[in-house]
């Protein structure tokens, strides 16, 4: 193999010349290569971390926050959940399939190496135009890669997200998020014990593959991306069931002191990091790793990133009954080093000495890059946009165009290909609700989650649209009946070298900062992922929430469909009068521009509690969130699955038509209820001080809209439910 | 009542069906490992569903060889029940226990939705709680669970009633168009010629309860509850 510089590695200047002071010499070539995926990015956040210190972390409910392998989240019954979203950007981009795969395989071991099970899968993807021949391999070959991995774990992908823009052609984003079920007195966390520790690996054999995936990981997409389809991994999801079944079982017995799986950056990255929080050192003979190939250097082996491997330090004098667990599960375990006293990071080949560097210099002594944002240009251009001279759009069609928009229509070929029921806990399906939502065996109790972002808002205005995503998310969870309890993120941008990107992401980490404090909704792990650009395009600024909540009953759930003829439809929450940034605009007009609607937390806290208190009465029939496509397009939603149709009259004064019918701005929702329980959900809404409108009733086999007496929308159910079914299978055949 | 679960290392609904017999139906019931060569007392096996040994190559062909299988085939052919779920459905056709072989969906796409079955033959261990010809919906989850035997065994499978379950629409009707898979004859589970071995590809172990949307899958295991006590007091 030719031997790269450390500028090919992904290192400057600078950069180069603090490793030399860190060593007191020049590094060799595997010293190099380690300091250059420590330093990646992906690894060490160099230009992100500074900025994620502005996110709330702490919370009554939060056990561990940011800084382990995922965050954990306290529900009751000595019980917790575990969860942590990550991106699998780049190699998904390259080779869609496996990349997807790995990604979901990655992510769910980052939950079971915190000791719990994983109970659910969920993802957040974003692809360019589906017309595009190319985006429709790759939108396939990830749904299939997730699909290939998660179904065979038997991990239920739950939920998620997909949405198709011109910004994401070059480079698709690709976020799974895993959650875990664990028991308070079975939490593990990522530390070495003490010095003569063993360390074990376990797993797959060690490969070639996906060397320098961290690096690759944190630069620019470009046409020379292609060649290296080396650098990303293969997935093997029955060798992770196996190491699933076999880690829960060590934990169960409580048989290791520290776990930690291998992921970016491969043994180096997570021997560094299991050692350097207890402050000891390490040494590792590369010649006890297992290989899948011949000839491998100590530089390979250090570097690789092949998938389905852990790390265990063993307690003391449990080796052997180590060893015998995964034996049973056709596993072998070696040992492959120790911890040491004193705080080096020595790789050994057999008696020789390969390379040695201080633990500190690879993880806590990394770079930070405090950057300097610039406010682009378009930003008060796009804002300034009038959007109230538009030229007419009939209704109807307009609609008609919204359902069928491969952003709003049904997801039904994506999640059919997902196992989401698999473990029997699945009480709100994908397709069904604002969130997952499953019971917690054994208990009264229930848990929700989402995905939610939102790239064309963040991009037209970073911090109003950073506010919205954590409100989505939160306000989703709320409409299923579900307590928000913490979130973590997955923080897809651009080049954080371009003071434009910077920016954008300054902005949108201060926004969701401040309606996550507000909320009282802390961040509790995430993930970065700079460098999405190609063609030295940026993707738009995605961050993506996942949020997990609580319901105490699981009676107090709630889907989206209409239940019965008769129901009341009532609207929650003030009017919106803003199109910017709407899919309407985009879909009828072809404009992403415009004012983002501003976000009023008070308001969103409000609508929370408030639909949080109704449900808890059970007064709700059906409870769906307005988002893309506004309200006409999620009373039809509520409509299509459900099969019942409504009339609603919009005789409201003061708001245009077209922003009653399509205008996404949040902090609103709207629910159905029967005759029976209107007073008492009217009650409420004075206690709450809820601006309430009662919008219409649940009948017959259309789709009407009124004002004033005229119609102006009126479909059958079987014409919209066409347009939203049929569109991605059309796209896809 | 006993029933036991066999547990291949890639089985992932293992214990979806041990909860159902221990919760639902409140009966005993007890894990089975892939590697041991004798099978504890009980009254019905279940093979469930997941990918038993990771499933690389056909779908159970490597579970056939596993040391537990000339147990489960002893016990089958002694007459006990035994009920295999989607990969469970595969082992049991790669063990020639039923006759046949599961293709790649003819979407090739994995399909987990719910689909309309028809009750074809209600006089079965495993059937005899539902109504004949009734109409009930149940999950499928598979990858490969297109059936294909041929000619003659498929004519032997309707002459003998052994055609158990089929897919069809919410009506009843038969059509392409509610068959997940391109099933022959649109035929979701079977059973061997004794009658007492059914292989299926939807799991009646995800609708056993109100709270997961249905309780069609729990009549299935409320005929096979009820057969063994009528066998039993007999």
């Amino acid at each position: 193999m030719k031997e790269l510089t450390y500028k090919e590695m992904g290192l400057t200047d600078e950069e180069y010349e603090k490793i030399i002071i860190h060593l007191r010499r020049k590094p060799n070539y595997l010293e190099l290569g380690m300091f250059a995926v420590m330093w990646s990015e992906h690894c060490c956040y160099k230009n992100s971390r500074h900025l994620l210190k502005n996110f709330p972390t702490k919370g009554a409910h939060v056990i561990q926050g940011p800084g382990e392998n995922a965050g954990v989240v306290d529900i009751g019954d000595k019980q917790a959940l575990v969860f942590k979203i990550e991106s699998h950007n780049h190699p998904s981009a390259i080779e869609p399939y496996q990349g997807a795969a790995t990604g979901v395989g990655g992510i769910v071991r980052d939950i079971f190496t915190m000791g719990a099970r994983p109970v659910a899968l969920l993802n957040s993807l974003r692809f360019g135009p589906i017309e595009d021949a190319k985006v429709k391999s790759l939108f396939s070959g990830v749904v299939s890669g997730i699909a290939g991995y998660g179904n065979c774990l038997g991990i239920p992908t739950v939920g998620g997200e997909v949405y198709f823009g011109d910004s994401y052609k070059g480079n698709p984003l690709v976020n799974a998020m895993c959650v875990g079920l664990v028991n308070h007195d079975d939490i593990a966390l990522a530390v070495a014990g003490e010095a003569g520790r063993p360390i074990m690996i376990v797993g797959s054999k060690t490969g070639r593959d996906g060397i320098h995936g961290a690096t690759f990981a944190s630069e620019e997409l470009t046409q020379a991306s292609q060649q290296k389809r080396p650098a990303v991994q293969v997935g093997d999801p029955f060798m992770e069931k196996l190491l699933i079944e076999a880690c829960l079982e060590l934990i169960k017995e409580d048989l290791v002191i520290g776990m930690q799986d291998l992921g970016a950056a491969g043994l180096t990255s997570s021997i560094a990091e299991t050692v350097s929080k207890s402050g000891y050192g390490v040494e590792v003979d590369v010649q006890m790793v297992p290989r899948r190939e011949t000839k491998m250097s100590a530089y390979e082996v250090m570097l690789s990133e092949s998938q389905e491997r852990m790390l265990i330090v063993p307690r003391l004098a449990k080796e052997k009954r180590v060893s015998e667990i995964f034996a049973k599960w056709g596993l072998d375990a070696n040992v492959i080093g120790k911890v040491t006293g004193d705080g080096m990071f020595r790789v050994l080949s057999g008696d020789q000495v390969e390379g040695e560097i201080p633990v500190r210099a690879l993880t806590d002594d990394s770079p930070v890059y405090i950057r300097q944002g610039v406010e682009p240009e378009y930003y008060n251009k796009n804002k300034n946009f009038k959007t109230d001279a538009l030229p007419y759009f009939d209704n109807t069609e307009a609609l008609c165009n919204l359902l069928a928009s491969p952003n709003i229509a049904s997801k039904a070929w994506i999640y059919e290909q997902y196992d989401h029921q698999v473990m029997a806990n699945t009480v709100i399906e994908p397709g069904n609700g604002d969130a997952a939502v499953l019971r917690i065996k054994d208990t009264d109790k229930g848990v929700a989650f989402t995905t939610d972002g939102n790239g064309r808002l963040v991009y037209l205005d970073p911090f109003q649209g950073g506010k919205a995503v954590v409100c989505e998310a939160a306000r989703n969870l709320a409409c299923a009946g579900a307590k928000p309890l913490a979130l973590t993120n997955c923080l897809n941008f651009g080049n954080p070298e371009k003071p434009n990107v910077y920016w954008q992401m300054e902005m949108a980490i201060k926004g969701m900062a401040e309606a996550a404090e507000y909320l009282e909704i802390p961040v509790v792990s995430g993930n970065v992922s700079l460098y999405n650009e190609s063609g030295g395009q940026a993707v738009y600024p995605t961050p993506v929430v996942g949020m997990a909540g609580l319901l105490e009953d699981i009676k107090h759930r709630c889907d989206m469909g209409f239940k019965q003829a008769g129901d009341l439809i009532i609207h929650f929450g003030p009017w919106c009068a803003e199109l910017g940034g709407s899919e309407y605009l985009s879909v009828c007009y072809g404009l992403e521009k415009g004012a983002v609607p501003p976000v009023h937390l008070a308001q969103e806290k409000k609508l929370i509690d408030f639909l949080l208190r109704l449900h808890k009465e059970n007064l709700l029939n059906s409870c769906h969130d307005i988002s893309e496509g506004g309200l006409a397009v999620a009373l039809a939603e509520a409509a299509i699955v459900s099969g019942f149709g409504f009339l609603v009259s919009l005789d409201f004064t003061g708001v245009p038509l077209n922003k009653l019918l399509f205008a996404e701005g949040g902090g609103r929702a709207f629910a159905t209820c029967g005759q029976a329980q209107w007073e008492k959900v009217m009650n409420f809404a004075a206690d709450f001080a809820m601006e309430t409108h009662v919008v219409g009733t649940v009948t017959g086999n259309r789709l009407v809209f009124k004002k004033q007496e005229r119609e102006i929308i009126n479909l059958t159910l079987e014409e919209a439910g066409k347009q939203w079914k049929e569109s991605i299978p059309c796209h896809m055949r | 009542m006993k029933f036991g679960v066999v547990v291949f290392p890639g089985s992932n609904c293992d214990a979806d069906c041990f909860y159902t017999a221990e919760k639902v139906l409140r009966e005993e019931v007890e894990y089975i490992w892939h590697q041991n060569n004798h099978l504890p007392a009980v009254d019905a096996l279940i093979i469930p569903g997941g990918f038993s040994y990771g499933d690389y190559l056909r779908c159970g062909a490597v579970a056939r060889f596993s040391n537990i299988m000339p147990e489960i085939v002893k016990f089958a052919e002694n007459g006990r029940l035994v009920l295999g779920i989607c990969n469970g459905f595969q082992i049991l056709t790669e063990a020639k226990l039923l006759p046949g072989a599961l293709l790649r969906n003819d979407s090739l796409k994995f399909i987990c939705a719910d689909v309309y079955l028809k009750v074809e033959n209600n006089n079965s261990p495993f059937t005899n709680a539902y109504q004949p010809g009734e109409i009930i919906k149940m999950p499928v989850a598979h990858g490969e669970g297109n059936y294909f035997c041929d000619p003659e065994t498929l004519a032997g499978l309707k002459n003998e009633g052994r055609i158990l379950f089929t897919y069809c629409g919410p009506e009843g009707e038969s059509a392409a168009e509610y068959n997940p898979n391109g099933s022959l004859a649109n035929i979701a589970g079977i059973v061997n010629k004794q009658g007492n071995v059914l292989g299926m590809m939807p799991h009646p172990e995800r609708c056993a309860e109100t709270i997961l949307g249905g309780t069609d899958g729990l009549t299935l295991f409320n005929s096979i509850c009820g057969w063994l006590r009528k066998a039993d007091s007999k």
